[in-house]
């Protein structure tokens, strides 16, 4: 599969011809990795095709083992691809060595020098560079300040907490202005608090530099709140792209879908396409009911398919003529902000639906009571597996 | 250049045969980065191995050396005499009991170190977690002191003139003093103090793993400390008691500066025999041959330790 | 051990075997004490204390001999020490940090041989060998025990650096190549930094192997020449003064603190990865 990227839906394609400004920073062309040889081989990326706009904050998204690692690593020239090519700015980078590429990495581990100091460690790319001494020192305290590490200029790495490694680690990938800045789940040793802050420091230092972030993560949540867009790969593959709002509301993919939050998954049929109307379809629910649904990026066959609804697109009513879908109340699970109710369908199947809890209020359904459900006007999205 | 292209390019290079030949070139630098050890070792420890191989089949020089023609006599007079007067073959006694007792007092230097070295290494063991390493680094240091001053420590302690017997006979205990010196009994105490170290050791290593959840449960059902001692550490312990063990059985069955300064001349082990081959004896073909059975019965014993290590995970402490 | 009280019951404790670990301790360090408080004798004999005296280590500096083999002993020492932690250094750097390739068991094992192989065969090998070239040649200097010295020290040398290097966080590396350091200047500024304590602990421990060594100097020497290991194993035969007990005295001064260094050091090393 080539370029499901979504262009149309993403942000930052300033002119409408493919000028320069226009030119993806990363430019990822049908990259296959495969490590070791003869029938030991593991195939970490197959044909993966994506680019990645200037100033964008571009996030892989996938559990662990789906090639996203391996996919940063290429992109920074710690290995190289099998097939394929990465460019950068339109010039090919695929075997360069990464000392030659103005891409840097903020590791998972840090990484941070133990027999330096923390302005030698954010100086070290510099000082490779060949710049002056002068400019470096400039350079390293505007990153520290950038960073809000002054104080700890000469300190240790080994004295400095968690957090402050991260800056350190941060403020050092920042330093020589890389074209690039490549993150591997960088907060993932972060406890919660902190990770709540660094997310929020990451959007902010993405701001004021303007640098393109390609942030690696299987971490969903961290992937909606921060990208502007998101790439879930899985099985060396990119499922989809397209900002955290499409993601989320539309997957075109069974794995998309159930990766990402909660999803009520209906077996149905669909009636007819109208291509022409936004993209709308009809759909027969197995309780004979129709409705609209959305389709997704390419082409989808009348007959049986897949639909996708979020628990919290569909409301639970007294059952009537007019309901969805109607059912037995299994289970109610009550989570404080809002109430799960887990339905078995009369249609066959189940279907969970997330209602706000108002305040000092019941919702007025008990176990064993039947119901009906109404899904959102739009809510519905057709998967293409 | 523009985006499309860019798509349009096809890859330059094949990356599957960049990636071979960038291995291959790493295993070449490798390779080049270990030779200086392994040209090294080759000329100064191997090779010269490969030339005492040979020399055990040459006929032995007048005055030492060889004449380059072959021969098995070194092989032969390994283990059999040819007696001098009526040419009848015998088994070279001097030689067979220099390995007997060779392989007496190594297996005996081994047993007195496991007697010493097992509740060490347990006593240590059970200390407190930042005590250890002190206790430990009291143990290694004679290790790394000079082998023959503490040999010459030994020597001065045994000896008749020496602080024990002087002790003894002004406390009139004795009144001649107790030969010591120039015994058997000298030589295994010189190894013992020169090796219990390597015994210790690996002992500790095995026993610092060790589990006293086990310990516990053993005397939940009823298991005395003798019991416990016996049926639980005991097996638990046992690849450090192996690799103890050879460690300190080969180093003994090679020794040479310890049976040749407690020993006295008459003595011997293997190594002061193989000595005397290229010394007084000058048959340097026997030497050789002797040389190589020696090396031949470290080898084996090694294998079975390497072999045990593997098998149970426990890495070489040598 | 006696701390404990009677009717405390610990599972860890055995009987005696506080007692056994004493004598241990007790066995391992009186001789060397007695050598060592011997050294400090005013009279001729070693067993007989006869009151405080510089004299012998007056005697031992003035002897010409123990001089000029303390000479050698550095010399050989130091060159063997400083050629084997090179070849150590390197060799560590082939070794670790790398997928099983063909032939990387054959240089282990060839790098080990030293330490498996009983001294006194590695030694009269040596001595075949080393006659052989020294007929063809002529030279008789100290070339041949730097180079056998060399090689039983490699093994040591190497097991310190080795261990350093396997402790070391592959990523570092690469983030020294991401920030535009190139192989070389990779290798400088941060593997050769990082590796810094296992070399030294590695030369540290060549130079007391090396300087410790009896059994194959004894062989490999040329006539006239003598480390203080073997100029000593020659005085065993005469008759002893306390002059032996002070250069040994001195001798294990060193080598203990060498030792101490390369403890610590070592501690501050894995304490901080």
């Amino acid at each position: 599969m080539s370029g499901p990227d979504g262009s149309g839906t993403s942000k930052g394609v300033g002119g409408l011809h493919g000028n320069l400004d226009a030119m993806p920073a990363i430019s990822v062309r049908q990259v296959t990795k495969v490590f070791g040889t003869g029938p030991g081989s593991v195939t970490a990326l197959d044909s993966v095709s994506i680019d990645i706009q200037r100033n964008e904050f571009f996030t892989l998204l996938g559990p662990s083992g789906c090639g996203k690692t391996t996919l940063l690593r290429l992109i920074a020239g710690f290995d190289h691809p099998t097939s394929g090519r990465i460019d950068l700015e339109g010039s090919d980078i695929s075997y360069l060595p990464p000392f030659k590429r103005p891409v840097n990495t903020v590791f998972q581990s840090y990484a941070l020098f133990p027999h330096m100091s923390v302005a030698e460690n954010i100086g070290f790319g510099l000082k490779m560079l060949g710049k002056p001494v002068s400019e470096i020192e400039a350079e390293v305290d505007a990153m520290l300040k950038l960073v809000k590490m002054e104080a700890m200029r000469d300190r240790s790495t080994a004295q400095i907490s968690g957090g402050q490694q991260q800056r350190v680690a941060l403020a050092r990938a920042l330093a020589p202005k890389p074209k690039v800045l490549l993150l591997d789940e960088p907060l993932s040793a972060l406890d919660l608090k902190l990770r709540k802050e660094m997310q929020i420091e990451l959007k902010r230092l993405q701001n004021e530099t303007g640098i393109t972030f390609v942030f690696v993560t299987h971490d969903q949540e961290e992937a909606l709140t921060m990208s502007d867009r998101i790439a879930v790969m899985n099985a060396g593959q990119v499922l989809q792209v397209g900002s955290p709002r499409d993601i989320y509301d539309h997957p075109s993919r069974r794995f998309v879908a159930d990766f990402i939050g909660d999803t009520n998954f209906m077996d149905a049929d669909l009636v007819s396409v109208a291509k022409s109307a936004a993209n709308k379809a009809s759909l027969k629910l197995a309780s004979g009911k129709k409705i609209a649904a959305s389709l997704p990026e390419g082409d989808v066959a009348t007959g049986p398919v897949t639909a996708v609804v979020r628990p919290e697109h569909a409301t639970l009513t007294k059952p009537k003529p007019s309901s969805d879908l109607t059912g037995t109340l299994e289970n109610v699970v009550y989570f404080g902000t809002d109430t799960h109710y887990h339905v078995a369908l009369a249609s066959g199947g189940k279907f969970t639906v997330r209602m706000q809890n108002a305040r000092d209020q019941a919702g007025g359904f008990e176990t064993g009571d039947k119901v009906g459900i109404d899904i959102d006007a739009g809510a519905t999205q057709l998967l293409r597996d | 250049m523009t985006d499309t292209a860019a798509v349009s390019q096809p890859p330059t290079t094949s990356g599957a045969d960049a990636g071979v030949a960038a291995r291959r070139k790493d295993v070449r630098n490798r390779w080049l980065l270990a030779s200086p050890a392994l040209t090294v070792i080759f000329f100064a420890a191997l090779g010269p191995l490969l030339i005492m191989l040979v020399y055990s089949f040459l006929q032995k020089g007048a005055y030492g050396g060889v004449v380059w023609s072959f021969s098995t006599d070194g092989w032969f007079n390994v283990f059999l005499k040819r007696d001098i007067f009526d040419d009848t073959l015998g088994f070279a006694d001097g030689h067979l009991s220099i390995f007997w007792r060779s392989l007496k007092l190594s297996l005996g230097t081994t047993i007195l170190a496991l007697l010493f070295g097992f509740p060490t290494a347990y006593y240590i063991a059970t200390r407190p977690a930042n005590l250890r390493p002190v206790f430990l680094f009291l143990i290694t240091i004679p290790f790394w002191t000079n082998l023959l001053i503490r040999t010459f420590a030994i020597m001065e302690v045994i000896r008749n003139e020496g602080v024990v017997n002087t002790l003894l006979m002004s406390l009139g205990v004795i009144s001649t003093p107790i030969q010591m010196l120039y015994t058997d009994f000298a030589i295994m105490v010189g190894m013992l103090y020169v090796y219990l170290p390597l015994m210790v050791l690996p002992l500790y290593a095995s026993m610092e793993r060790l589990d006293f959840r086990l310990v516990e449960a053993g005397y939940d059902l009823y298991a005395t400390r003798l019991g416990v001692l016996r049926r639980i550490i005991v097996p638990m312990v046992k690849p450090g008691i192996i690799a103890g063990s050879i460690l300190v059985f080969v180093p003994s069955l090679g020794a040479y500066v310890t049976p040749r300064v407690l020993g006295g001349g008459k003595n011997m082990m293997l190594g002061n025999l193989i000595e005397l081959q290229f010394g007084q004896g000058r048959n340097w073909p026997l030497g050789a041959a002797l040389s190589i059975t020696l090396l031949v019965i470290v080898m084996v014993a090694l294998l079975f330790y390497v072999r045990n290590a593997s098998k149970s995970g426990v890495k070489s402490h040598g | 051990m006696a701390d404990i009280p009677a009717k405390r019951f610990s599972i860890k404790r055995q009987t005696g075997f506080g007692f056994v670990a004493l004598c241990c301790f007790v066995l391992l360090y009186t001789p060397i004490l007695i050598l060592v408080f011997y050294s400090f004798n005013a009279g001729t004999s070693i067993a007989i204390w006869e009151g405080f005296s510089w004299r012998w280590y007056e005697a031992a500096w003035q002897n010409e001999r123990v001089l000029e083999a303390s000479i050698t002993s550095l010399k050989v020492a130091s060159s063997a020490a400083f050629l084997a932690t090179i070849c150590a250094t390197l060799a560590a750097l082939a070794t670790t940090r790398t997928e099983p390739y063909r032939g990387i068991t054959a240089i282990y094992a060839a790098i080990n041989q030293p330490l498996m192989v009983p001294e006194i065969v590695t030694a009269v090998a040596l001595l075949i060998f080393f006659a052989m070239i020294k007929i063809y040649t002529g030279y008789q200097g100290l070339a041949y025990l730097i180079i056998a010295h060399t090689a039983f020290c490699i093994p040591f040398a190497y097991l310190p650096i080795r261990a350093r290097l396997e402790n070391m966080d592959l990523s570092l590396e690469r983030a020294a190549a991401d920030l535009y350091a190139g192989p070389w200047q990779t290798f400088r500024h941060v593997t050769l930094p990082l590796m810094a304590p296992g070399i030294l602990a590695g030369a540290m421990l060549a130079f007391v192997i090396s300087l410790d060594d009896v059994v194959i100097t004894e062989f490999v020497k040329s006539g006239g020449q003598d480390t203080l290991p073997t100029y000593m194993l020659g005085q065993l035969r005469r008759i002893i003064t306390p002059e032996i007990n002070a250069i040994s005295t001195v001798f294990l001064a060193i080598s203990v603190a060498v030792v101490t260094v390369f403890f610590l050091l070592n501690r501050k090393g894995s304490s901080a990865s």
